[in-house]
């Protein structure tokens, strides 16, 4: 959001449908105002939603869950996080058919490798997203394999289950944990097809574990690939110097602080928001207290060093001074 | 009595053997002159390719110019010649859709006296009147087309075209048509990644400028095009000074003498831009090749100035990796005449 609290290269999307898939997650179709289609994507594709919650501008990022053959709306499915930021609890409870809102252009950090003829692909819980428009993109592809394996807490809490397995068909595995249900990690990574790519999407502790596995079977870096937004956390106010800026702000309670830099009208640079792509990085002149790195994209020595920081998903205990 | 068609205004030209390129006044006035300060180093001259400058080659996202049918025609030798000049790896047909979009809509929009695109679901119609094309054609199926939608679109496209995958954090050269290029092959580039095809450039790594430029790409959305200038200079108006034809155009380096540096030696500049294409991910790399003779450059007092003075600051490792050598002091000689010694003006663009 520049000074004119605008997302750069925002698109203007007018809410068409909101659909209940159940208890925890809503769907919500963005439309254009004239009805012309929205601009192409690839599948694992992302797109920023603006929202105006009383005071706060918050941008937030959201997987793409329609398929990019078919531009005439944009869906995504979003989980209702109680203990979250409001984002999410901000679209659950306001949004409805026929708001006005505005989305940037889809931008993808989770794109398939286009040369693989086999994709692996794990899913959790509400990490199933993006699977739904990279699906839809490899149906289009003759000859290449997909399996998915998806885990979830309950069925009733899982999604697109009926679309998956005709899109799928026995190439699309559920798991239950109520149902005392596994993703078998070890059996699926040792049991592949050299060149075979692997994807996973889910909580944290799941992605880690994958990693973990999949390094532990020999699988090469370049053919892992997953997608993790941090969530942008609430955490006490704290106080940023902007030194370039000349300008001094408070982070509120439920606020990021590239949320506040924008709302000081400074113009700072990002792409996911969610501490993934590296793009928001901001050098670091001093801190009085502590930064709180929440971040994906730092080395942990880079995070030790203080230098740095992710303004979109990380905070400070005090105050700090950036390059800004 | 029946208004007569308008004239299209493209200049009936040749880039080799007889070289009758020649660019009128306004041409020269609009060129993407690449100074913007009176000395050169490698730098990641980045910014956003929009809202261009009315009455220069920014104007436009893509630029057709008066050279555009000839420059045509002169790609459509060399790929006679050399079909492996347009490739593109098995994974990167949907990148060519994609670049046929984005060239057709841009100048359907832009130049919609010569350009027309119609859209009915995948039943697309495509008039290119410059070049006398009227097809349609079905959007994702190659069949419907003589050549697959890369080469289809570029053979109606000045510049080259890099197709640049992206995976594990780089950007790998995977598909492209390159046939007005500065001394390197897409044969030879063709599967290696951002830092691979610029190996051979000096003094720039160690700067970082490289690390910094792929990082700045790979933040390249759509909607949101960058781009950025280079240089370097060509005897004769030759659009295909590649390896592959060196034994054609390497001679005519040590051909440039006092009497003929106005006319024979150019300024060679490339407006380089980069856009992310939105089915496949991938960044297109369009590199749109410019020519300012030396005579052409005096008449702009600013531009010979500042040419001049670039020339005899340059680096000694980046004139010889560009090939100035045999003529650099030729050319310094002839533009020192037009330089008065004064301060010029910042940016590039003529006073």
């Amino acid at each position: 959001m520049s000074a004119r609290g605008r997302l750069h290269g925002a698109i203007d999307v007018v809410v068409t449908e909101v659909v209940e898939l159940n208890s925890l997650i809503k769907r919500f179709h963005f439309a254009r105002p004239d009805g012309k289609p929205l601009p192409a994507f690839s599948g694992g594709a992302h797109i920023i939603i603006q929202m105006q919650d009383g005071d706060t501008l918050r941008g937030s990022p959201y997987s793409l869950s329609s398929s990019p053959l078919d531009t005439r709306d944009y869906q995504v499915s979003i989980r209702r996080d109680d203990q979250g930021r409001g984002g999410s609890l901000y679209l659950h409870r306001e949004v409805k058919p026929g708001m006005k809102m505005s989305i940037t252009h889809p931008s993808n950090m989770f794109a398939l490798d286009k040369r693989a003829s086999r994709h692996l692909m794990l899913a959790g819980g509400i990490g199933i997203t993006p699977f739904m428009s990279q699906t839809a993109q490899l149906a289009q592809m003759p000859g290449v394999h997909a399996e998915l394996h998806y885990g979830m807490r309950s069925r009733e809490l899982g999604v697109y289950l009926e679309e998956l397995a005709s899109r799928l068909g026995s190439r699309f595995h559920v798991y239950a944990d109520e149902d005392n249900e596994q993703i078998d990690y070890d059996r699926l990574l040792s049991s592949q097809p050299a060149g075979t790519h692997l994807y996973v999407c889910g909580p944290s502790p799941m992605i880690d574990l994958v990693l973990r596995k999949s390094a532990e079977h020999g699988w090469p870096d370049n053919h892992v690939h997953y997608e993790h937004f941090a969530k942008a956390s609430s955490g006490e106010p704290f106080n940023v110097e902007l030194r370039a800026s000349g300008k001094t702000i408070e982070v509120g309670a439920e606020q990021s602080m590239l949320e506040a830099i924008e709302a000081a009208g400074v113009d700072a640079p990002y792409l996911c928001r969610g501490g993934a792509c590296g793009q928001c990085e901001t050098r670091v002149l001093s801190v009085d207290g502590e930064l709180l790195h929440e971040d994906h994209w730092l080395e942990d020595d880079e995070k030790a060093s203080g230098e740095k920081i992710m303004p979109c998903v990380s905070r400070c205990r005090g105050t700090v001074v950036l390059d800004r | 009595m029946a208004t007569p068609a308008r004239e299209l205004p493209f200049r009936d030209e040749t880039f080799r053997d007889d070289f009758t390129f020649k660019n009128s006044p306004q041409t020269v006035l609009r060129a993407p002159f690449p100074f913007d300060k009176d000395s050169y180093m490698y730098a990641v001259n980045m910014e956003l390719h929009k809202d261009g400058r009315a009455g220069t080659a920014f104007e436009e996202p893509i630029d057709v110019d008066e050279h555009y049918v000839s420059e045509m025609r002169d790609r459509a030798l060399v790929l006679d010649e050399d079909p492996l000049r347009c490739q593109s790896l098995p994974h990167m047909t949907l990148a060519g859709w994609d670049t046929l979009e984005l060239l057709m809509s841009c100048k359907a929009a832009s130049y919609p006296e010569w350009f027309s695109l119609e859209r009915d679901g995948d039943r697309w119609h495509w008039i290119n009147r410059p070049l006398g094309i009227d097809d349609t054609f079905t959007f994702g199926d190659e069949t419907t087309l003589p050549y697959g939608p890369l080469e289809y679109i570029t053979r109606q496209a000045q510049g080259d075209f890099c197709v640049l995958d992206e995976r594990a954090g780089n950007l790998w050269m995977d598909a492209g048509i390159v046939t007005t290029q500065a001394d390197w092959s897409l044969d030879f580039d063709i599967g290696m990644n951002f830092f691979e095809w610029h190996a051979p450039v000096p003094l720039a790594h160690e700067r970082g400028v490289f690390t910094r430029a792929l990082k700045y790409l790979l933040s390249v959305q759509q909607a949101n095009p960058a781009r950025r200038l280079n240089w370097t200079m060509t005897v004769n108006p030759r659009l295909d000074t590649s390896p592959e034809n060196y034994h054609k155009w390497g001679p005519e380096n040590t051909h440039i003498t006092p009497e003929n540096v106005a006319d024979k030696l150019f300024l060679r500049i490339e407006l380089q831009s980069f856009w992310r294409l939105p089915r496949s991910n991938a960044l297109l790399f369009p590199i749109r090749c410019y020519f300012l003779s030396m005579r052409d450059l005096t008449t702009v007092p600013k531009w010979a100035t500042r040419m001049h003075r670039v020339l005899k600051t340059l680096p000694p490792e980046i004139a010889s990796y560009k090939g100035l050598d045999h003529y650099r002091e030729i050319a310094i000689d002839y533009l020192a005449a037009f330089d008065d010694g004064q301060e010029t003006t910042a940016g590039p663009f003529p006073d």
